[in-house]
């Protein structure tokens, strides 16, 4: 009886999970996919070689993310320094 | 001025062919003339949707291969004044449409008709992407689903670059088409709602369109749902959608069945 109960309230409200997951989902696939692909991959390299002019990085620890919005997009970039000693 | 709207979603099965002849029909009924376009070659379905797979002599393949004049491929409607479709090819496969074979083609339904509603294959390829690259405005059709939702966005991704308004740099114009969507179910969080959908992928709403036991009832007469019950609640919602897109401002709201005394009687009886 009880585990029916619980049964039934667990199955019940799935569309706030639905939700939830498209929203992850979409904001990783609109950076590596699709129509914000290309400006976010040419945006990636032109940002990366300014900063490379001044400071090693590691390639592998930048993140560039093309996130597509209603009026507004959103670029974010998100790049590992190393340490002060790294700079030219 | 002629506008080309293309009816596409990524998936399948959510209700492309459905809307466009549905979208077809009830602008033909506003008065204006339309023509509706099968771009999917080699699994052609609005023929049927439409009741006319039997009157379906030259294809769009004849015509972008110069087999066949427009004129000669254009099938009339006989019950909806000012309506034409032109069909698929059932037998080619989809490599036999090319872009400038479509190119030609649109220009030339562009002088004839108002609207140019192109009906696009599922997927993302080849047949996908000629049926959007001449739109003027997408109809983006969705289902309040996951994988209906994803491949909205996709879509959506590929209407702002693949197109020939993204290449020159103009802003295309997309609207949301959500399909069978059950109120009851929304409401008690058992499926996403339409503000969760708009959120997700940020485009205006065209429509909401409830599911419905009229849809099939349609497709099985061959008649869009406008025509074969214009008072249903999935028809209401289409006549809405398309004075939407003849510039009208319409309140949107969830049209619902509206039983008669007759309706109301018989579920007495059964009950």
């Amino acid at each position: 009886m009880s585990m029916s109960l619980f049964g039934f309230f667990r199955n019940r409200n799935t569309a706030p999970v639905a939700r939830e997951r498209l929203q992850i989902l979409l904001a990783h696939e609109r950076a590596l996919v699709g129509g914000g692909s290309d400006l976010a991959a040419i945006l990636r390299e032109e940002i990366l070689a300014v900063i490379a002019k001044h400071v090693t990085i590691d390639q592998e620890k930048v993140q560039v993310k093309l996130e597509r919005g209603g009026s507004v997009s959103t670029l974010e970039i998100d790049i590992e320094m190393p340490g002060l000693a790294a700079a030219k | 001025m002629s506008k080309v709207l293309v009816v596409t979603s990524g998936k399948g099965g959510v209700g492309k062919t459905t809307s466009t002849a549905a979208i077809g029909a009830a602008l033909a009924q506003a008065g204006q003339k339309v023509v509706v376009v099968d771009f999917d070659v080699g699994l052609r379905n609005l023929d049927l949707v439409m009741g006319a797979e039997r009157r379906v002599v030259y294809d769009l393949i004849n015509v972008v291969n110069g087999d066949a004049k427009l004129a000669q491929a254009l099938i009339r409607d006989k019950r909806i004044e000012g309506l034409s479709l032109l069909a698929a090819s059932q037998t080619r496969d989809k490599d036999a449409l090319t872009l400038e074979g479509v190119t030609r083609v649109i220009e030339q339904l562009r002088e004839k008709f108002d609207w140019v509603v192109c009906d696009s294959p599922a997927g993302i390829e080849k047949g996908a992407l000629l049926a959007m690259y001449h739109a003027d405005l997408a109809v983006v059709v969705t289902n309040p689903e996951v994988s209906s939702v994803r491949d909205s966005d996709r879509i959506i991704g590929m209407l702002d670059s693949k197109t020939a308004k993204a290449e020159r740099g103009e802003k295309m114009e997309k609207v949301l088409l959500l399909t069978r969507y059950d109120q009851a179910r929304a409401a008690r969080g058992e499926m996403l709602k339409v503000e969760d959908v708009l959120e997700i992928l940020s485009i205006p709403l065209l429509g909401i369109v409830p599911e419905s036991e009229e849809v099939l009832r349609a497709s099985n007469l061959g008649s869009p749902i406008v025509l074969s019950n214009p008072l249903s609640a999935p028809a209401r919602a289409y006549q809405d959608a398309v004075r939407r897109l003849q510039g009208e401002t319409v309140t949107m709201h969830i049209p619902v069945e509206r039983k008669g005394i007759f309706a109301k009687f018989l579920s007495w009886r059964v009950a």
